[in-house]
């Protein structure tokens, strides 16, 4: 939770919520949370667990997919 | 009797005195039919209180609209961790526990406007041009 925190801090369009599962049941339904962490992108593409910096940004990034702008820089 | 205890007062007191920075939280929720409501709210005004650097402002989920519009708040309870600028930093429920953690490591980030990320990281972030909504599902631990 605190890499989606600080990744918010380093551009405007990116927003993170840390979001208490058992508080919000519908939404963790609708994103089938059964394990936490669970990240989900754009309310699309989702990974569980705690990742390293790196690979949490490669999860994201690899969901944005091709011409988001992100790819460019690897 | 607090949501803190006396040794965590003590501790987090000391953790927030690193805070070059004055942070704002800005707190979303409403007096009934909220479960967890009434204690995030002692909890936020409990560690609000531990610091001269750190301010809290409630609003009203119902009434509130323009600042509900404005922060792009659709759930309660809800939290925003910002300095001068919103850097889109949200908490939905109560962070207790290991969140309660979470939540300092973000106002401790914010005070020092600095996200402490990898600068290959920052670098791939930055590059990044369509709008990234991350939400992070947690439980209390």
């Amino acid at each position: 939770m605190r890499l989606a925190h600080r990744f918010a801090m380093e551009n405007d369009l990116i927003r993170a919520d840390c979001i208490e599962s058992t508080e919000f049941p519908e939404l963790a339904g609708k994103y089938r949370v059964y394990a936490v962490p669970k990240t989900v992108i754009n309310e699309a593409a989702a990974f569980e667990g705690a990742l390293p910096e790196g690979y949490f940004l490669d999860g994201i990034l690899s969901a944005l997919g091709p011409g988001s702008g992100a790819e460019a820089v690897s | 009797m607090g949501l803190l205890g006396e040794e965590e007062i003590l501790e987090v007191r000391e953790r927030l005195k690193e805070m070059p920075n004055p942070v704002k939280l800005i707190h979303f929720t409403q007096e009934l039919n909220l479960e967890y409501g009434r204690e995030t709210r002692l909890l936020l005004e409990e560690l609000a209180a531990l610091s001269d650097t750190l301010s809290l402002e409630v609003y009203n989920f119902l009434l509130d609209v323009e600042k509900v519009a404005e922060y792009g708040i659709d759930k309660i309870p809800a939290t925003v961790v910002r300095n001068d600028k919103d850097y889109g930093i949200r908490f939905f429920g109560l962070p207790a526990g290991y969140e309660f953690s979470t939540l300092l490591d973000a106002i401790l980030a914010v005070s020092k406007g600095d996200s402490g990320l990898a600068p290959e990281t920052r670098e791939k972030l930055r590059n990044i041009a369509e709008p990234l909504h991350l939400e992070v599902f947690v439980t209390p631990t």
